[in-house]
Parts: C-alpha cells; sequence; structure tokens
C-alpha cells in the first residue's frame, strides 16, 4: 500500500466528506435555488479533489464550466421559470420509490466496492508520481493539449459539431412560437 | 488515493442515482443527472493518475456533452412548462396508458 503524507490525505478526505455531505443536503433540499447552492459546492470540492489528484487543469475547467457556466444556466431557468412556490417545492415521491432508490444505491456501491478489492495490472500502471512529473515538465495545461490534438484529434473536432447541434437545437426548442402566441 | 477517489465517486454516483429517483421536480433530476456525470468524472481523474493521462482527455470530452446536454435539456424543460405550466413530472403524463 503506498503511503502520502499525512496533510495530503487529511485534506483530500476533508474535500471529499465536503463534497459528499454537499451532495446529501442537494438531494434533500425541496426549494430547486438551495439545491442548485449546494451543487456548487459540491462541484468546487471536487475541483480540489482534482487538483490533489495531479490534475490541475480539470481542477479549472470544472470551475469554470461547471460550477461556472452550467450552473449559472440551471439557476436562469429556475429563476426564469420562478419555481419556489408551495405547489412545486413538495416533489418528493411515495415511500415505495423511496425504498426502491435506497435499495438501488445500495446495490451500486455494493458493487463499487467489489470492484476495488480487485487488483490494477502492474504491467500498465504508471510509476508513483509519474502524473505529478508530467505537470512539471509538460504544464498543466499541455499535459491535457497534448493527447487531446493529437491522437484524439477525431473526437474533439466531432465535439465541436455536437456543440453546434446543441446550439441550434436549444434555440429552436427554447424559441417563442408568434402562431401560438396569437392565439 | 485512488481507492479514496473510487470511494468518493462511488458514494456521489450513488446519491445522484437516489436523487433521479425519489425527486419529481425535473430541473432537480437533471441536477442529479449531472451530479452523476461529476462522479464518474473523478473516478477518471483518480484512474488518469495511475493508467496515463487519456483519462483526463476523456474528462474534458464528459463535460463538453455535458454542457451540450445541459442548453438542450433546459430548452425542453422551458418549452415543457410553457406547455403544461409545471415542472413536476406526475403532471406531465402524456405517455401514461
Amino acid at each position: 500500500m503506498e503511503s502520502y503524507p499525512l496533510f495530503y490525505t487529511f485534506h483530500f478526505y476533508l474535500f471529499g466528506i465536503i463534497a459528499v455531505a454537499s451532495a446529501i443536503l442537494f438531494v434533500t433540499r425541496k426549494s430547486p435555488v438551495s439545491a442548485a447552492m449546494w451543487l456548487v459546492s459540491t462541484m468546487f470540492s471536487l475541483a480540489a479533489m482534482y487538483v490533489m489528484l495531479d490534475a490541475p487543469f480539470i481542477g479549472v475547467i470544472q470551475v469554470l464550466v461547471y460550477a461556472g457556466a452550467i450552473m449559472v444556466v440551471f439557476l436562469f431557468v429556475i429563476m426564469l421559470l420562478n419555481l419556489g412556490q408551495p405547489s412545486e417545492i413538495a416533489d418528493v415521491r411515495s415511500r415505495g420509490w423511496r425504498i426502491a432508490a435506497g435499495l438501488v444505491g445500495l446495490v451500486l456501491l455494493a458493487e463499487v466496492f467489489a470492484l476495488t478489492r480487485t487488483h490494477s495490472v502492474s504491467a500498465v500502471t504508471l510509476p508513483r508520481g509519474a502524473a505529478a512529473e508530467a505537470v512539471t515538465n509538460m504544464g498543466a495545461v499541455g499535459m491535457v493539449a497534448g493527447p487531446l490534438f493529437t491522437t484524439y484529434l477525431l473526437p474533439f473536432e466531432v465535439t465541436s459539431v455536437l456543440l453546434l447541434a446543441a446550439i441550434v437545437g436549444a434555440v429552436m426548442i427554447g424559441k417563442q412560437r408568434r402562431a401560438a402566441d396569437a392565439r | 488515493m485512488l481507492a479514496e477517489a473510487i470511494f468518493f465517486s462511488a458514494v456521489l454516483f450513488a446519491i445522484g442515482v437516489i436523487g433521479v429517483l425519489t425527486r419529481r421536480n425535473a430541473i432537480i433530476i437533471f441536477m442529479c443527472v449531472e451530479l452523476m456525470l461529476n462522479a464518474v468524472n473523478l473516478s477518471f481523474v483518480a484512474f488518469a493518475r495511475t493508467y496515463g493521462v487519456a483519462g483526463q482527455v476523456f474528462v474534458f470530452f464528459v463535460m463538453t456533452v455535458a454542457a451540450a446536454e445541459a442548453a438542450v435539456g433546459l430548452a425542453i424543460i422551458i418549452a415543457m412548462f410553457r406547455h403544461k405550466q409545471t415542472v413536476n413530472l406526475q403532471n406531465i403524463n402524456l405517455l401514461k396508458g
């Protein structure tokens, strides 16, 4: 078992516990706005964990894209639709659904615990500290950008088509229909 | 740290699944899906440390797809709200027999 400094382990667990606690508060909040704020808290702790796992660029992107852009869009929609009236707030399903959900959650957890019991194939694992070394040698951005623009160039280009399709789709679906308004 | 990261990732994913199954507010269900994507991203980053940087590239793609999904999904929710004046999935049952 590899060992890490106590300082590192403590902070990794700290951010992990903050993430899990915020996620629990997020699914139990009644108001969509406070739920969204707790989800932002989860995403910030996840960004901290990414930085601790030698992925500083992904951490920055997590804060910019997820906690920044995507959650702001969610909050815009919540406020645009003026959700939060009493009729909209009581939305938890009946007891049968809750028990079923708890069981599904337990099965998923048990599955992943079984997976962590397996041993990694040492032939394909990198030596410890290889990722940190890559950050030092190539820079936080270069480490991701290198493979992104060489090995994964085609998926990268396809992604731009996907984004274009999403923009067009969102504008078309969200557009007000004049004929329907005139009625 | 790989085992710890996978542990936190699994817990977050399970919380997301429980949220999707127990809530009726379409926007909260949508945010639970985002939480599940984030949980998977965490294990991608943890594995990238052991198995090479491709995991981080994949996180990049997951984030792009999540952004596209959020844009289209929220547009659908707005269109649905305009039609039904609610985002509670109990009241949206056109396909129910």
